[in-house]
């Protein structure tokens, strides 16, 4: 219990290290996810708007890849960003652009399949209204997609929550630097294992408390929303 | 706005329509031309909504053709559809026509104008601003009708429009098909209301399990049906 006591008080007396760190995690994954939602939420659309040969293949791949373990990604972003690595010239291995794109492959597959599963749903209702209205395809791509954005939060949501969550990715690609690449998961995983559990317990309560207060957030907008637009 | 050639008449030659091993509408040889409505009468399961999608163009018939205006291939540019459930998108009433207009063409300057005219039309004025799903139900009957007519349709398809609505909304809905009629719009509205075929019928086609019985004036109709199957639904027989 005393590691907790001295967790609240860190929390508590506003460490700049530990906010650092807190920053840092929640500037990751908040652009990870916007990233991926950029990409996700129309190629979610796309998939559930046509019909290709090879297309359930893709739905079945896309589904499967929302369970990809998170060290498997980082070991392929990191293959492909280390010094001999396709895209080593860049020298982004070890940076935050680095943990970025890794934890926005994470999170592609959840957020396009989900919005391919979503958008599939509406599409149903809509389809038969849509075309006698004229619609071209690109623009049922964007209707569909404005009018499942109640559920679409959701669909980010929980994207934002397996990114800020994992730590196998940013531990492989971002190195877990001191005062550059260290995020709340990691710190929480080696202060542990040092035995310094005051710090990773106080971690561990500002991560829940964030991943809930972005999800109390985003419902009361929600609701907000649904209130004004039915 | 750009007006394509006219869409009538919309004739069907010989037209069927199979799901399967199911037939909807069996060889339908119809003409429609201008005029006042053409009701499309017949019990549930008849066949009318399928007749209404293939008017639409949303259905190729398995056989036969169907042709607008001589042309087989015309876009529904100035054809409209309400449907029986009609789509509410998730935006206020206004935004609701305003997508309508947006997809018939109209220039983006006028759309404003035209949202206030067509909902004035409709009586919905003074809910442009609330979401299209919280109306009920007559009140989204009419603003489907009015993102309908937002396209200022040549052929106006309406399927069973009154169906759930109460006397009083219905009084106003027909009030509208009537009006939009008179303004040399060509309905073509299903319904196996009788009163209602009385009230609003120019011409009737009578559809039982998918097989055209008659098509006649409404007066002929309904003073001298042709067929036994025609007099026994006038009667308020069932129709086997």
């Amino acid at each position: 219990m005393s590691e907790t006591l001295t967790a609240w008080q860190l929390i508590a007396s506003g460490d700049a290290t530990l906010f650092a760190i807190v920053g840092l995690s929640l500037a990751v994954s908040l652009t990870a996810v916007v990233v991926a939602g950029i990409v996700g939420l129309p190629l979610g659309a796309i998939l559930a708007l046509t019909r290709f040969p090879g297309r359930a293949a893709m739905v079945v791949v896309l589904n499967g890849f929302m369970g990809l373990p998170p060290v498997v990604v980082g070991l392929s972003v990191y293959l492909l960003l280390s010094r001999s690595g396709p895209l080593g010239e860049l020298g982004l291995l070890f940076t935050p652009t680095a943990m970025v794109t890794a934890q926005a492959l994470l999170v592609l597959p959840i957020i396009a399949a989900l919005t391919r599963h979503t958008v599939e749903d509406l599409w149903l209702e809509y389809r038969e209204e849509l075309s006698a209205m004229g619609v071209g395809w690109a623009s049922r791509v964007a209707t569909l997609l404005w009018d499942s954005r109640f559920s679409l939060v959701t669909v980010l949501l929980a994207g934002f929550g397996r990114a800020a969550a994992e730590v196998g990715t940013v531990m492989i690609v971002g190195g877990n630097i001191d005062g550059f690449t260290r995020t709340m998961t990691t710190t929480i995983a080696l202060e542990t294992s040092r035995g310094n559990l005051a710090l990773a317990i106080g971690l561990g309560i500002i991560l829940i408390l964030l991943i809930l207060l972005v999800n109390a957030t985003a419902w009361g907008v929600r609701v907000w929303a649904v209130e004004r637009a039915g | 706005m750009r007006a394509p050639a006219s869409n009538l008449p919309l004739v069907f030659d010989d037209v069927s329509l199979s799901a399967g091993a199911t037939t909807i509408l069996d060889r339908i040889c119809l003409t429609i031309g201008l005029g006042a409505p053409t009701l499309v009468l017949g019990p549930n399961g008849a066949g009318k909504t399928s007749l209404l999608r293939l008017c639409m163009g949303l259905l190729s018939p398995t056989r036969g053709v169907v042709s607008w205006g001589g042309r087989i291939d015309g876009g529904p540019e100035r054809r409209a559809i309400l449907f029986q459930k009609p789509v509410m998108l998730r935006r206020s009433v206004a935004a609701n026509i305003a997508y309508g207009l947006a997809h018939a063409g109209c220039p983006r300057g006028l759309r404003a104008q035209r949202t206030e005219e067509l909902l004035d039309s409709v009586g919905l004025s003074a809910l442009a601003s609330r979401p299209a799903r919280r109306l009920s139900g007559g009140e989204q009957q009419r603003l489907a009708l009015a993102r309908a007519l937002a396209r200022q349709p040549e052929i106006l398809l309406l399927d069973e429009p009154t169906a759930s609505l109460d006397p009083a909304a219905t009084r106003f809905v027909e009030e509208i098909i009537l009006a939009t009629a008179h303004s040399g719009t060509k309905i073509i509205m299903a319904s196996h209301d009788l009163g209602q075929v009385r009230r609003l019928a120019g011409d009737v086609v009578f559809l039982v399990h998918g097989r055209l019985f008659e098509h006649a004036d409404a007066s002929d109709f309904f003073d001298r049906p042709a067929t036994p199957q025609a007099a026994a639904f006038i009667r308020g027989d069932l129709v086997l």
